[in-house]
């Protein structure tokens, strides 16, 4: 990715995540969270995980954030403005955030410097030997290009098949709660 | 290009936003945002590692994203089930306010 487009949407991401706690109208904070994650997939595109990045946008900001978006306007919260700002916690998390950027600066400056190794045709084409010569993924290679979503098909049903199914157990088990938890209350 | 370091310095930066918010937001669907915000911070520092430290046969390392799978999984149905807590809580208190939440204080 060129430099540029990382530090428009690295921009972007930071202010969307800035703006989050800035504002004081639950929405609009909502509103930020979009931003900062619609950067944040075009920074998963740029590193060429371009399934990563649109699954950042379907499931964060298409399914999360309207959820979110759903609860605030279920529970009308009005009354956030009219509070008085305590001093206290501004400072803690400022504090915070200035410790851990301090640190963050300290441990960058001496970890070693990597730049992205080249995905050209030549690197592509090679790894295509490691596949079956008629499969999509090794076709799509010797093309020069990256079949990333056949990739990640392929690792999660070979590698991670019993996490996957393990996955779809703990969602079952998030569905039923939530009925649960949400159903009114016979008292 | 962006180096390695870039994307790092980026995502430590998200990742201390988002943990200065839930300590200095008092509203609890804020607090949650923030944790969502962290968790992306981990997945862009996971993708990145793996764009940057290929697999022996030079594509990048699918390990690392199969974890950003399974971490925006999980924090969809945690998203789910937080948020089925907070009406339950909003139902029974009137109020999210993590202030006024003090059942537990001596």
């Amino acid at each position: 990715m060129p430099s540029y487009l990382f530090w428009l949407f690295s921009t972007l991401m930071l202010i969307g995540g800035t703006t989050v706690i800035a504002f004081r109208n639950p929405v609009s904070s909502a509103l930020s969270v979009v931003t900062c994650f619609v950067g944040l997939a075009g920074l998963f595109i740029g590193l060429s995980a371009f399934f990563v990045g649109v699954i950042q946008i379907l499931v964060y900001t298409g399914a999360v954030m309207v959820l979110f978006l759903f609860i605030i306007m279920l529970l009308d919260l009005k009354d956030e403005e009219k509070r008085s700002k305590s001093l206290l916690p501004v400072a803690a998390g400022l504090g915070l955030f200035i410790a851990f950027v301090v640190q963050l600066f300290g441990i960058l400056s001496r970890s070693p410097d990597v730049k992205a190794p080249a995905l050209d045709a030549q690197t592509l084409a090679s790894a295509a030997t490691g596949f079956p010569a008629k499969s999509k993924i090794a076709i799509t290679l010797n093309e020069g290009k990256l079949p990333d979503v056949h990739l990640i098909g392929h690792t999660l049903f070979t590698q991670y098949n019993l996490p996957l199914q393990i996955l779809g157990v703990l969602l079952l088990v998030a569905t039923v709660g939530v009925v649960v938890l949400s159903k009114k209350q016979a008292d | 290009m962006a180096s390695l370091n870039d994307y790092l310095l980026v995502s430590g930066l998200l990742f201390a936003i988002g943990l200065a918010g839930v300590v200095l937001r008092r509203n609890i669907i804020i607090v949650f945002m923030c944790l969502e915000l962290m968790l992306s911070a981990a997945n862009l520092t996971l993708v990145a590692f793996s764009r940057f430290h290929p697999a022996p046969n030079g594509l990048p390392d699918y390990n690392g994203q199969m974890l950003v799978f399974f971490v925006i999984t999980v924090a969809a149905a945690e998203v789910a089930v937080g948020l089925a807590i907070i009406v339950a809580l909003y139902r029974a208190r009137q109020t999210i306010h993590t202030d006024e939440l003090t059942s537990l204080k001596g």
